[in-house]
């Protein structure tokens, strides 16, 4: 009868109901991410592109990307590159957070999973184990810096201390203020603070195989270590990979530790805190500028280029 | 007192066709069962008629009146779910009342019809219980009280007894029958894919299959004139014995039984027949009386009052049920002569379709 | 197990919680010490002196700091819980075009790297007016509370029966009566989950609180605690910090202690952040 009129056929009252409510919903939400995260992302973009001071951001005029890279010609044939992509203090910085996102990321996967394995286990008063892994996760990074910074501290602390007492260390060591060892301190403060995390997000994985494959492994006589590699470890790889690009992508903007435990340290200085330093303290604030939208390219790239890899189904299926 | 009629009703997910050009009109009052295997599409066109799933082409209406663009409530349909779907943070009372509070009755009309569907229900003593702390089956009636209490114009039900046990399923069923009584004005709607529950509910039965209706009609007349062998299989437990046959000019000729007398009036040849027979048309043969098949039984199964005989053929043919009474002394390996009477005797032609007398 | 094994098995187990834990059994007992008592290492308690304690609490505007953190995590929680709550029934309930792609856009956000949006949104708070003010920094933590409270609630509404909502349809109720009568009062325990982790993560900001306020009694703690520094310029008080960061973690310690199995609950649901 009408044929050509059903494929676009009338919305029944309650699919109009529903979207409409839908659209309601979401409007709200959607308008406040615009306002705080849209628009100054857009903004931050902007004044990479200009000569903006943080005394005069209406004032800004653009430069294209010259705060990236600019050639300056002294005008007898010599000259130089400057900007970013030419400045050492910048490529120390990715050198530093590169190397601090690659050794605390693969010492907290390891140590997460021995925490996430012993967790895995029943053993009497697995809860309280499990609340006191969950204390650093809970302590604010700052406090943890500062109570790393006391334990560390060259004279008073008690990490020379008791280094000393079982002979580990023949003399006290400035770990903070050296420049050898800040970037180790650094990462042993995130270690600290954020391997509990790994061994949940490990343990949840860990928890959703299940459990007679091990009782089928155990009555075949297969050895334990066999087990981890040839079971445990491929079924819970899909978890471990998702925990381990999250804190990637988590420690590739690190800033609270560094800028407490370590301040104005070349040693240690990130691409966060070189950003923030040039937009705040240095009067550059198109530079860092510059600088933020950078390291926000390398975090978009990495999260879209793991999205398009797993192919995340989040829609969730049918509804 | 709602009649429905649906016209050229279609539902499709994508490129899946889930329901194709139904047409059915349910009368007023009247008790329906849809039925069908699991995926026919049964359940599906419940919810297209209670307003949850939109519908994709064709009419469908309440009383003469098109509700295709109607939500559930203002179609004023209710519907016990399969899960039953109580509110779980609700006690009793509020899951019933629920409804006619956001229709913003009158406190004490809330009041009156839920204490009185309470009352009908045995639910009195539970109102102020939550649905955690009831047995299936009460949960199970305070679903339908919820329902009764909105005085709906067409009843829903989606395979409302698939959660209980068997005792409690056979109950439940004869208090819905009971239900049915005491709301006779009331249009209702079943769906299930147990047979039984069908035979015994519906005033009119509607089997599905792949999104199509098979066939529409009373329990008995299903039972004794299906349209199709789809039907004949589907209706009647253990299913229709069905063969395929041959008309000759002896009769029609089945592989491994005698040639009989067609049901129905056939031209001179037509090969690729199907012969039907249910398990229950089957006796024993007198023992002057010409077998309709002779066979060794395979396999004995002691129901009580009734026993079922199976029967492979040795040579070509199909093999057979027959239900014989539970006091012969039947034993695997015998055996036996069954006869049938030609009246008992179904034809299908080569499209699967009953050749009608 | 042998004998060897399950000795070896119970020294992980210690060496575990003694890894977790004595950082902060430390600061507590640093936070003790009184006066030059600190500067002697000693790993067990042997004085129990408060005066680090009262001197935070009474000296400078820790306390106010103190009352600042807690007023801006609680409005920022509230209001992320509010606007995600209904949002999150739309993506998880609702099928329209493009849903996938938004709920990509949510969680994209939340990997955002606070640094990218710091120079925008300083202009803004400028603009605004709301430069030193808490209002800055409930405005500016929405960010990463918003996303992460849409992203946990979404999953945690997606597995809601179908049938309870299709009742409640059959019933006559409108979607907003859906979410706030049938949802919500069964969505409770998640509430409470998201609310704590967003409240942890707001209660633990440190950049936009450095950036966006600027004096001591508009400064959160975090923020407080990063800049304590001796009276005399000299010395690092390090028994009051200790004693600010104690009385700033212990209400966190707490609230994991109860709601352990919640956190770990919600933490996997959201799997996002840390």
């Amino acid at each position: 009868m009408s044929a050509p009129s059903s494929r676009a056929a009338p919305r029944s009252a309650l699919r109009a109901q529903r979207l409409c409510a839908a659209a309601l919903f979401l409007a709200p939400m959607l308008a406040v991410l615009a306002f705080v995260a849209g628009w100054p992302l857009a903004r931050t973009v902007w004044f990479s592109l200009t000569d903006a001071s943080l005394g005069d951001l209406a004032g800004a005029q653009w430069v294209g990307l010259n705060n990236y890279l600019e050639w300056f010609d002294y005008g007898d044939g010599d000259g130089e590159y400057f900007g970013l992509l030419a400045d050492p203090g910048w490529w120390n910085a990715v050198v530093n957070t590169l190397r601090f996102a690659l050794v605390t990321v693969s010492v907290e996967t390891v140590l997460g999973m021995i925490v996430a394995l012993v967790l895995n286990a029943e053993f009497p008063g697995r809860g309280w184990v499990r609340a006191a892994v969950l204390i650093p996760w809970a302590i604010p990074t700052i406090v943890s810096a500062k109570m790393w910074a006391w334990m560390l501290n060259d004279q008073f602390g008690m990490i020379n201390d008791l280094g000393m007492r079982l002979g580990l260390l023949s003399a006290p060591v400035a770990w903070i203020a050296s420049g050898d060892t800040a970037l180790i301190a650094v990462m042993i403060v995130d270690i600290w603070k954020t391997t509990p995390f790994m061994a949940l997000l490990i343990l949840a994985g860990l928890q959703m195989i299940p459990r007679d494959i091990y009782e089928a492994a155990r009555i075949d006589g297969v050895h334990p270590v066999r087990v981890f590699w040839k079971v445990t470890l491929p079924l819970v790889a899909p978890a471990l990979i998702v925990a381990t690009i999250f804190r990637g992508l988590d420690a590739l903007r690190v800033f609270d530790i560094v800028y407490v435990l370590t301040p104005n340290n070349a040693q240690t200085s990130t691409m966060s805190v070189f950003a923030q330093q040039n937009l705040f303290q240095f009067d550059k604030f198109a530079y860092g500028s510059a600088a933020s939208t950078l390291l926000f390219l390398v975090i978009a790239f990495i999260t879209i280029g793991y999205i398009k890899a797993a192919r995340l189904d989040l829609a969730g299926g049918g509804r | 007192m709602t009649r429905l009629t649906l016209e050229k009703i279609r539902k499709s997910y994508g490129t899946v066709e889930a329901l194709r050009d139904i047409d059915l009109t349910i009368e007023p009052g009247e008790f329906v069962v849809f039925v069908g295997p699991s995926g026919c599409g049964k359940s599906t066109l419940l919810r297209v008629i209670a307003g949850l799933e939109e519908i994709t082409g064709g009419d469908l209406s309440f009383d003469g009146t098109r509700v295709n663009d109607l939500t559930p409530a203002q179609r004023g349909v209710a519907m016990v779910f399969q899960s039953y779907a109580l509110y779980p943070h609700m006690t009793v009372y509020e899951n019933m009342a629920f409804g006619l509070k956001l229709a913003k009755t009158a406190r004490e009309t809330v009041r009156e019809k839920v204490e009185a569907a309470a009352e009908t229900l045995q639910l009195t003593p539970l109102l102020s219980r939550l649905p955690r702390q009831l047995s299936g089956g009460q949960r199970q009636r305070v679903a339908i009280g919820r329902a009764i209490v909105r005085d709906p114009r067409v009843f829903l039900f989606d395979e409302p007894l698939s959660n209980l046990d068997a005792a409690l399923r056979v109950r439940t069923r004869i208090e819905i029958a009971a239900l049915h009584e005491r709301m006779a004005g009331t249009t209702m709607i079943y769906v299930t894919h147990d047979q039984v529950e069908a035979m015994t509910l519906a005033d009119r039965i509607v089997v599905l299959r792949d999104g199509r209706v098979e066939q529409v009609g009373a329990p008995m007349e299903l039972y004794e004139r299906p349209a199709n062998t789809f039907v004949a299989q589907f209706i009647g437990s253990p299913s229709m014995n069905l063969m395929p046959a041959q008309a000759g000019a002896e009769g029609l000729a089945a592989p491994g039984c005698a040639p009989v007398p067609p049901p129905v009036p056939l031209p001179a040849s037509v090969p690729d027949l199907t012969l039907g027979v249910r398990p229950e048309a089957l006796r024993l043969a007198e023992p002057d009386e010409p077998a309709f098949h002779e066979g060794r039984a395979t396999l004995v199964e002691k129901l009580g009052e009734t026993q079922l005989v199976h029967f492979e053929p040795a040579g070509p043919g199909s093999s057979l049920i027959a239900k014989l009474p539970g006091g012969l002394p039947a034993r695997r390996g015998e055996t036996f002569r069954l006869a049938v009477d030609p009246a008992d005797l179904r034809l299908f032609g080569p499209d699967g379709k009953a050749l009608a007398a | 197990m042998t004998y060897v094994k399950r000795i070896g098995f119970w020294a992980l187990v210690a060496a575990i919680v003694l890894f977790s834990v004595f950082p902060f059994y430390y600061a507590v007992l640093t936070s003790l010490e009184s006066g030059s008592g600190i500067f002697t290492v000693s790993y067990w308690p042997e004085v129990f002196d408060l005066a680090n304690y009262a001197s935070v609490m009474t000296q400078g505007e820790f306390p106010r700091n103190f009352l600042n953190s807690v007023g801006v995590a609680v409005a920022v929680t509230l209001l992320s819980l509010c606007l995600a709550v209904t949002a999150a029934y739309a993506l998880s309930r609702v099928p329209f075009r493009g849903r996938g792609l938004l709920l990509l856009t949510v969680l994209s956000v939340s990997m955002f790297p606070q640094i990218a949006v710091l120079a925008g949104l300083f202009e803004m708070v400028r603009a605004f007016g709301l430069y030193n003010t808490l209002g800055s920094l409930i405005l500016s933590y929405m960010i990463f509370t918003l996303p992460f409270t849409v992203w946990v609630l979404t999953t945690f509404m997606r597995d809601m029966p179908a049938e309870l909502e299709e009742a409640a349809i059959v019933d006559g109720a409108t979607p907003l009566q859906i979410v706030t009568r049938v949802f919500l009062p069964l969505l409770w325990p998640a509430l409470v989950t998201t609310g704590l982790l967003a409240f942890i993560q707001a209660w633990n900001e440190f950049l936009f609180a450095l950036t966006f306020v600027a004096s001591n009694d508009t400064r959160t703690v975090p923020v407080a605690i990063a800049l304590i520094s001796g009276s005399s310029g000299k010395e690092v008080p390090w028994g009051e910090i200790m004693a600010a960061s104690v009385i700033v973690t212990l209400p966190l310690v707490a609230l994991v202690l109860i709601f352990q199995r919640r956190i770990v609950a919600g933490l996997t649901a959201g799997g996002v952040k840390g």
